[in-house]
């Protein structure tokens, strides 16, 4: 490895010694994650385990005409695209809400919280009855005269994950931005109230400048949770759930069990390629917004 | 209307409207606890048309519509009773649970201390390459890496069953490292999993550079910084990282269903996900049940978690 760098403070000891700290975690993730994963890419490569031909891009041109594959494709994208977004306005606007001297604020806190400490497998029998077609909502929905919507099996069916996804997730991001508003610095907003500043003025100017490394943060951290929230899914309605909320997950489990390694593998990979663009994107976006701030 | 009314008014349409959100989010968790507390028949009364294949027999009554209700008709402890005495089942999936997620929890920890703080230190372009590796291995979803782990655990016979246990039958503690053992098809990819790594090194990032010059000055050698000044400083954002993992694996269900073949190692969460094909009326006392260790540790660790999220921001952090 080379050692040369710009952080040069450190003797070599020292430089070689955090180096070292890395090793045991690395080789962990070598060995269950990085080496494995370049087999599942090669894996994507040939035709099947025994015979071994290659077959070049063929898998994953029979994966892209899947119908089940790109029917899971687009419910899982538009899933995110909808859900990662609102769970980061959502709790901002909580958040900025909590701001303001209310009562009991500590206690809305922990209720916001609480969700992130419950197992979902405890509550998914709450949801079970939320959502049935007889259920609860559909009860309400009567009562003022809509017509009730078998929601599990509707085109609606994402809206239910959407909701079970912000449940579970805002509270978290909620604290995230609490947090980061109260470390924006006093005295830019006492300045900005001198100056006669609009308190919309105050938020899109000052306090979203300032917010804008942890808003990254919490869309990474809403993007894991997304696809997490197959757990609620699953749980909800088993391996073969209506159309709408057959997502990613579903399709790869139903590959593994019919054991067709080929088209899981490339699955698994061109998956990886998305999150590899989603990913340096954000971090272009990072270095672009967060130069003026962070310093 | 001054504007110190309009403040006003304004303050109490929020508070409303925040109490009715807060409600909201705690409901859940609340109707799980209280319907734990109804008799059997109840249940099957209330939400009996939920679950086609319900055993209890058909004489009871069972509304067409699923009623949810907050307040038991009778309070009564016998589903706690059944859950926690009358067969060891829920109690050997609980411990299933315990032990899978402990040990998880515990190493990811460890490990995580010290690649963050290799990260943190010194930080050059291969590590930095690295790092942007475990990002995106972070992202992955399970079933992306579920072939990966698949292939390692067969590779290794880390998916036989218990049948060859190093230390059948020794000292207790012998036997739970044996447990722990028999699971490490899941365990040991878990505690390799990159998530606190990521966390921690972003916390560690933000201690400043002050500090630890301040401690040389005093002859810490390398290894004592990172026990006298990062870990100390590192305190509640470990516990709170901890709290997040652990409620992670305590959710898990994919895991232990593709790769542990022996259903009687499974841990409790996987057993509710299939309980409907169960004793429905058990399910919301188990539920309940499930939620003890981590209400516990939300009680006693809210403010941890609270505090120990305050340096976050960005991806590189």
């Amino acid at each position: 490895m080379k050692k040369k760098t710009k952080n040069q403070c450190g003797r070599r000891g020292e430089r070689i010694f955090s180096s070292a700290c890395i090793v045991p975690s690395l080789l962990g993730v070598l060995i269950f994650f990085l080496i494995p994963f370049g087999i599942v890419v090669y894996y994507s490569l040939i035709n099947n385990p025994i015979m071994k031909d290659f077959v070049k891009l063929d898998n994953y041109s029979a994966l892209l005409e899947n119908t089940a594959f790109r029917k899971a494709a687009n419910n899982t994208a538009m899933f995110s695209i909808v859900a990662v977004p609102l769970a980061v306005v959502l709790s901002l606007g909580l958040a900025v809400l909590l701001e303001r001297n209310i009562p009991g604020k500590s206690a809305f806190r922990t209720f916001f919280l609480s969700p992130l400490m419950v197992p979902t497998a405890s509550v998914v029998l709450v949801w079970q009855v939320l959502f049935h077609n007889h259920g609860t909502i559909n009860q309400v929905v009567e009562l003022f005269g809509g017509t009730p919507v078998d929601w599990l099996k509707s085109q609606h069916g994402q809206v239910i994950i959407i909701c079970m996804f912000l449940w579970k997730n805002m509270g978290y991001n909620m604290i995230l931005f609490m947090s980061a508003l109260s470390g924006i610095p006093r005295d830019i907003l006492e300045v900005a109230d001198l100056e006669g500043a609009s308190s919309w003025y105050k938020f899109v100017h000052i306090k979203l400048r300032y917010l804008s490394p942890t808003i990254l943060f919490v869309l990474i951290l809403s993007l894991i949770n997304s696809f997490k929230i197959f757990r609620e899914v699953y749980l909800l309605t088993g391996n073969y759930p209506f159309d709408k909320l057959y997502m990613l997950q579903h399709f790869m489990n139903n590959t593994f069990a019919s054991l067709d390694y080929q088209k899981l593998s490339a699955a698994a990979v061109l998956f990886s390629l998305v999150m590899i663009v989603v990913i340096a994107v954000l971090l272009i976006v990072e270095n672009f917004f967060g130069k003026d701030v962070e310093g | 209307m001054t504007l110190k009314q309009k403040k006003h008014t304004l303050d109490v349409i929020v508070t409303v409207f925040i109490f009715v959100a807060a409600v909201m989010f705690i409901m859940p968790t609340v109707l799980t606890i209280a319907n734990s507390f109804m008799t059997s028949k109840e249940i099957s009364a209330n939400y009996g048309s939920m679950f086609s294949n319900m055993t209890d027999d058909k004489k009871t009554f069972i509304s067409e519509n699923v009623n949810l209700k907050f307040i038991p008709d009778k309070v009564t402890f016998d589903q706690y009773r059944a859950v926690l005495f009358k067969s060891p089942d829920y109690l050997m999936k609980f411990w299933n649970s315990v032990i899978l997620t402990v040990p998880i929890t515990l190493f990811q920890l460890i490990v995580a201390v010290f690649a963050s703080y290799g990260f943190a230190r010194y930080p050059n372009k291969v590590k930095n390459i690295i790092f942007f590796a475990y990002i995106i291995l972070m992202l992955m979803p399970y079933q992306v890496t579920l072939v990966p782990n698949y292939l390692v655990a067969d590779k290794f016979g880390m998916l036989e069953a218990a049948e060859k246990l190093p230390f059948r039958g020794a000292a207790a503690f012998l036997n739970v490292f044996s447990m722990i053992w028999t699971r490490r098809a899941v365990i040991l990819p878990g505690i390799f999993s990159p998530f606190s790594v990521f966390l921690l090194t972003k916390v560690m990032r933000r201690i400043p550079v002050s500090y630890v010059e301040a401690a040389k000055l005093d002859g810490a050698g390398e290894f004592q910084i990172l026990t006298k000044i990062y870990l100390p400083l590192c305190k509640s954002a470990l516990v709170s990282i901890g709290m997040l993992v652990f409620i992670d694996y305590w959710n898990m269900v994919e895991q232990p269903l593709v790769l542990m073949k022996d259903a009687e190692m499974h841990p409790l969460s996987v057993f509710l996900s299939q309980i409907n094909t169960g004793d429905v009326g058990l399910a919301f006392a188990v539920g309940a049940v499930y939620m003890v260790p981590t209400i516990l540790m939300f009680l006693y660790g809210e403010d941890y978690l609270v505090e120990g999220i305050t340096y976050s921001g960005g991806i590189k952090g």
